[in-house]
């Protein structure tokens, strides 16, 4: 009895949070545009009894779906954020795994220095760094004004409304969520293999090749995912920092949503932007099984 | 048949397979190996024995090639090493925590080594098969290391590091993970395995027991230096210094003066001899007649009526006869004669009368007032006048009820018995309050065992059963 509603709390939990919302965009992605409030239909009328249920179901349709696939903006914009997506989780990974192999090979007195120092930008709020990466990266910002004083450059680089503005605020969001897996992964590494390793013939590099990486590649899957997930919807960084040059498939929905007030439109899009998820979130959670595996 | 002996540190024809000449290490200020020589042969089971921190692990890992040395010549086979690193040495190394490759298979974990060599498959496929076969590991080939136990993990890190049939197999504390009957077991194993490979092994370790039952020779180290080098017989029954008979083994130490003993024993009385004499002439007879007295206790002596002659008193006597006393009757105290005739029966035993007996020479050590000198035959009488240690082993001191026939015999109370199944270890306090450990194998059953707490009880050593040490 007690093990049942132990277990039920996050089903419940998940039901309530999850589930039933996305029950509701569902309904909302099948109903039509309407000029109404709420802005669609048809809208469920119990008080009509069977009757109500039956006329409610049968105006549902798929015809927000097909509008989809006839506008080229919503696949290109769903193509451009994986490849957004992709890309910046390769670049976080290239940045973030040095510094955590840096982090796990430190002495052990800096280390929880270190780790502070990785979580220490979450104390300020999201928003807030977006913005002053705005300010940094502006023509007038910090960086142009820098680079100029020094002689580097003689007229202001364009960085902000360009994809590479955008690059720059994922990788720099969500490296943490990249630093931190790999580091707890890195940690764990016992320095003896790498000593056995050598031991066996193995140069230093091919040491880390054949022990460090293999052995992090839990932490790098988990970081990798936890970065791309959120990227791919990512929606304040595109539309801060992008500008209109960037078209990413969070940024269209929103304006779907609330300049077009097209809200079957804009749940079709984040139906769809789920489906898109469901399938690197279900390797996610196979990486993390495994690894739980190989440790018991 | 006959074997010869495996003893190529006394042939002076055979050069070493390693050699360490003045090697240091420091780290920081801390010198952790100081001005360190040593020579190990080809096919030896060297140990490196010594507690934690006195440089062994060090020493092993300068070996392999994963500390650099500060100063001195490290040589394998006669060339300088010291500059080589790890993965280019013919040296493999047995981690004390096995250092398996997780994400590897036991097969794969025993061809690392092969394959960075860049041997070919067939090569590869028949030596890690050999390895298996060797370490009895072919039916779990296939297995991660996590699905083995602690005692196959052991077997496929020595498999691994075999496999490339090092020169020198270095293993770093590698039965430490083990339960005692496993380790044990392991312990001949890896004496087998050695015997058959060939190899040269070097063990580090801080288990006494384990350095003893696998080595050819041991190295003791204390502090960065090397204390003794010497078969595992040797340290024990010969150790050199009091650190090296106090870290191998139990040991009992007294510390005193030395004095040469005559060597022929005719033209000068034996000390002992006036000592004892003057230590128990009075007390002797006091004691006998204790002995007497106790004796008069037992059945034969006491003329007591048994339970039917009490019976029949009560019943029938006592009406005539008044009450009976129940106070033991005691016999008279034994007459001068009979002290006499037990003294002569005794006296034999007495090791003041037995004094030719004992070997001559060697030296005595004056180690507590009021205590007769320890006799040491095999004592060299150049430290005669200095300040030494006699060590002894508790199973060399035996322990008895009554003064035993032995050159050496105190008398002491029994403190604590530390029964261990086979052995018991008795602490035993003599007059002057000083602890002696004696040890008796436990022959016969508990039940049958005379000696217990609280008992006054002799203990007694042979004139060659110790070492002298200078300190």
């Amino acid at each position: 009895m007690r093990k049942a509603v132990l277990i039920a709390i996050p089903y419940l939990w998940l039901v309530a949070l999850f589930l039933v919302p996305f029950l509701i965009v569902l309904k909302i992605s099948l109903s039509d545009i309407a000029l109404a409030r709420p802005p669609y239909m048809p809208q469920l009328d119990l008080t009509q009894g069977w009757a109500g249920l039956t006329a409610f179901f049968s105006e549902l349709d798929l015809d927000n779906f097909a509008f989809l696939a006839t506008d080229d903006l919503y696949w290109k914009s769903y193509l451009s954020s994986l490849r957004i997506a992709a890309l910046s989780t390769l670049i976080t990974l290239a940045v973030g795994y040095p510094i955590a192999y840096g982090m796990a090979r430190a002495d052990h007195a800096w280390r929880p220095t270190l780790l502070m120092l990785v979580i220490l930008p979450f104390w300020t709020s999201f928003l807030i760094r977006v913005y002053s990466w705005m300010g940094i990266l502006s023509n007038e910002g910090t960086l142009n004004t820098v680079l100029q004083w020094l002689g580097v450059i003689n007229e202001p680089l364009q960085i902000m409304n360009t994809p590479t503005a955008v690059y720059i605020g994922i990788v720099y969001t969500y490296l943490p969520f990249m630093v931190l897996p790999i580091y707890s992964a890195l940690e764990k590494l016992d320095d003896s293999l790498l000593e056995a390793a050598e031991d066996l013939g193995c140069s230093r590099f091919t040491a880390f090749w054949l022990v460090t990486w293999p052995l992090s590649r839990s932490g790098i899957v988990a970081g990798c995912f936890l970065v791309f997930i959120p990227a791919l919807g990512e929606f304040v960084i595109p539309s801060l920092l992008g500008g209109s040059s960037t078209l990413m498939i969070g940024k269209v929905l929103w304006e779907e949503f609330f300049n077009n007030r097209d809200w079957p439109v804009a749940s079709a899009v984040a139906v769809i932007l789920l489906l898109i998820l469901i399938i690197p979130i279900v390797l996610f959670q196979r990486n993390e099984q495994k690894a739980r595996e190989a440790e018991g | 048949m006959a074997q010869t002996v495996f003893a190529p540190w006394t042939d002076p024809v055979q050069k070493p397979l390693i050699e360490f000449r003045n090697v240091s290490k420091r780290f920081g200020d801390f010198t952790a190996i100081d001005n360190l020589s040593l020579t190990i042969y080809e096919k030896e089971f060297f140990a490196l024995l010594g507690p934690s921190g006195c440089g062994k692990t060090t020493m092993m890992r300068m070996l392999a090639g994963f500390e650099t040395i500060s100063g001195g010549h490290i040589l394998l086979d006669g060339q300088e090493i010291s500059a080589v690193p790890p993965n280019k040495r013919p040296v493999n190394m047995m981690f004390q925590s096995y250092a398996l490759f997780p994400h590897l298979s036991i097969w794969d974990n025993i061809a690392f080594g092969l394959k960075r060599e860049g041997r070919d498959a067939a090569f590869i496929d028949e030596r890690v098969d050999e390895m298996l076969r060797l370490t009895r590991m072919s039916r779990f080939a296939r297995r991660k290391p996590h699905q083995i136990s602690g005692g196959q993990r052991q077997r496929v890190a020595l498999a691994r590091s075999l496999a490339k049939a090092p020169k020198l197999l270095l293993l770093d504390e590698p039965l430490g993970a083990l339960d005692r009957k496993l380790r044990e077991e392991t312990q001949f194993e890896l004496m087998d395995i050695q015997e058959k490979t060939g190899t040269t092994f070097v063990i580090v370790t801080h288990d006494q027991e384990e350095a003893m039952t696998v080595a050819s020779r041991i190295a003791v180290m204390d502090e960065g230096r090397i204390v003794q080098v010497d078969t595992p017989d040797q340290i024990y029954e010969a150790p050199n210094s009091v650190y090296v008979a106090d870290f191998i083994g139990d040991v009992n130490l007294f510390s005193g003066t030395a004095t040469a003993r005559p060597v022929d024993m005719a033209a000068a009385p034996e000390p002992t001899v006036a000592l004892d004499a003057e230590a128990t002439a009075p007390r002797h007879d006091a004691a006998l007649r204790d002995t007497v007295e106790a004796n008069t206790a037992t059945a034969q002596r006491l003329p007591a009526p048994d339970r039917k002659g009490d019976w029949l008193y009560d019943k029938l006597f006592r009406r005539f006869m008044g009450s009976r006393e129940t106070a033991p009757r005691r016999l008279p105290p034994p007459s001068p004669a009979e002290v006499a005739a037990a003294r002569a029966r005794e006296a034999p035993a007495r090791p003041a009368d037995s004094a030719p007996a004992i070997k001559p020479g060697g030296i005595l050590v004056d180690w507590a007032d009021g205590q007769p000198p320890i006799i040491a035959a095999n004592g060299d009488t150049a430290v005669a006048g200095e300040k030494v240690t006699f060590s002894i082993r508790p199973e060399k001191v035996t322990i008895d009820a009554e003064q035993p026939d032995r050159p050496n015999a105190y008398k002491g109370k029994v403190i604590d018995i530390a029964y261990l199944g086979n052995i018991s270890t008795f602490h035993v306090e003599l007059a002057n309050g000083t602890m002696v450990k004696a040890q008796m194998v436990n022959a016969r059953r508990l039940a049958n065992r005379h000696i217990t707490w609280e008992d006054e009880v002799w203990i007694g050593f042979s004139e060659t059963a110790g070492v002298v040490l200078k300190d």
